[in-house]
């Protein structure tokens, strides 16, 4: 089911960061926000996450199971990658898979230290494998890339690539790059966004 | 900190004691009346001498157990207290009165209402509780209100079980306030609890002992409990830091 957006707005005491927003994200395709700073697109992001509640204005369509990539890294500063990844998941689930997704991203040999003692880099993508690995219908990425490398992000590309595929996905970005690397539908935002 | 620092730091704690006691044993010797002050020496020597009473260890047990029980019922109800305070508005507000007044009403007030309703050979369980009680209470909800809202909002996104909530976000961000109420409670608890024993008397208990210094005006025998004291307060509070530190570790490795 696509997810509609009719007539949101939102405004945080007099600054109006909403105004009647209108988007339709398809189902099981990546559709990417983009647009100057402070344009709406993580007061779009938390509202589609139901962090905070619009001013006026329906959205239909979003489903129960999400999984996000915040615009920090929000992970539990004193346990290591593998632990943040099982935090998400069920108890059942074999960390052994997390491992392999964690080695996959280039986090080899940095499985035991706590998140805190990581650097930014490797922090980001910690959080992008748990919003991988968590079960959900729908991933909210905001700023995925943020902090990382030209290399690390071309790894990092081709992990989302691997591991996008069919989901839906609603992506912040500032590069036009990453929304053709990721052949993702493009919702071009402004001030006071309509 | 480095080991130089370190030991510098332990070298200057050493002789700040050593210059206490030279202090002090200069103080017995110029007033020269061992019931006024009481030398160290002789203060070392009955403490050594009090191991070897028959009754020793059953006294510091029967106020150990008690005054411990106290304080580890303390920890329990006053973080249950703090976790629902903190997720129910109405019931901080409802519980500020009491918490207040336990804060603010002298230990003594409550050792003489409490001995109308218990029997003295309970009642350091029961002091040594209620004066703990409001300091984890109000640090463990101080910790519970700065608890990171963006991680709990990470958590419900994931629909993330209370259980490793629990673990994961809850308690390592109360680790420095559970650890802050112990070191700061231990001391009072023991404090507390010697006081209500020494106002009931229960038989068997250091309380006792002191009170009978306290009759027949033996300073040495009132030092030398104290001493005591001290040392079961500072192994218990050395016990239940490093027993935290360990829980803590675990939890983070697991």
């Amino acid at each position: 089911m696509d997810i509609v957006v009719s007539g949101l707005s939102k405004s945080f005491g007099t600054n109006l960061v909403l105004d009647g927003f209108n988007a339709v994200f398809p189902e099981r395709e990546i559709t990417c926000l983009m647009g100057p700073s402070g344009c709406g697109k993580t007061t779009l992001l938390n509202i589609l996450m139901g962090f905070i509640k619009p001013d006026s204005g329906s959205i239909q369509g979003v489903p129960a199971l999400k999984s996000a990539v915040f615009q920090e890294d929000r992970l539990c500063e004193t346990f290591n990658a593998v632990s943040n990844v099982k935090l998400v998941l069920n108890s059942k689930s074999d960390s052994g898979i997390i491992v392999e997704h964690l080695n996959q991203i280039g986090l080899k040999g940095s499985l035991d230290k706590p998140v805190n003692e990581l650097s930014g880099g490797m922090r980001r993508r910690v959080a992008i494998v748990r919003a991988i690995l968590a079960k959900s219908d729908i991933l909210f990425l905001d700023e995925p890339f943020k902090g990382l490398d030209d290399d690390t992000k071309k790894d990092v590309m081709n992990y989302l690539l691997d591991n996008l595929k069919g989901r839906t996905v609603v992506m912040v970005t500032h590069n036009m790059d990453e929304v053709k690397s990721l052949n993702a539908g493009l919702i071009q935002m402004e001030g006071k966004s309509k | 900190m480095n080991d130089n620092n370190a030991k510098k730091i332990r070298m200057e704690k050493t002789a700040a004691v050593v210059f206490a006691l030279i202090v002090w044993q200069a103080g017995a010797m110029l007033l020269d009346n061992s019931m006024l002050l009481v030398s160290p020496l002789t203060v070392i020597k009955r403490l050594f001498t009090l191991f070897f009473e028959s009754d020793f260890l059953s006294s510091v047990s029967f106020s150990f157990i008690r005054i411990v029980s106290g304080f580890l019922l303390a920890l329990a109800a006053g973080s249950l207290f703090a976790i629902i305070a903190g997720r129910v508005h109405i019931v901080e507000v409802m519980l500020w009165p009491f918490m207040t007044a336990i804060k603010t009403v002298p230990v003594a007030s409550f050792i003489i209402l409490c001995l109308i309703w218990l029997s003295s050979s309970n009642l350091s369980i029961f002091i040594g509780f209620i004066m703990v009680l409001p300091i984890v209470y109000t640090n463990m909800l101080q910790g519970i209100k700065s608890t990171d809202v963006k991680l709990l909002e990470m958590a419900n996104l994931f629909n993330v079980s209370w259980y490793k909530r629990l673990k994961y976000i809850y308690l390592p961000q109360l680790k420095p306030y559970i650890i802050s109420a112990g070191s700061v409670s231990i001391g009072l608890a023991w404090k507390a609890g010697t006081a209500a024993e020494v106002i009931g008397i229960p038989e068997g208990s250091i309380g006792e002992k002191l009170y009978e210094a306290k009759v027949y005006f033996s300073s040495a025998d009132l030092l030398a409990w104290t001493l005591v004291i001290i040392f079961a307060s500072i192994a218990f509070e050395k016990l239940f830091l490093n027993f935290l530190k360990k829980f803590f570790r675990r939890l983070e490795r697991s």
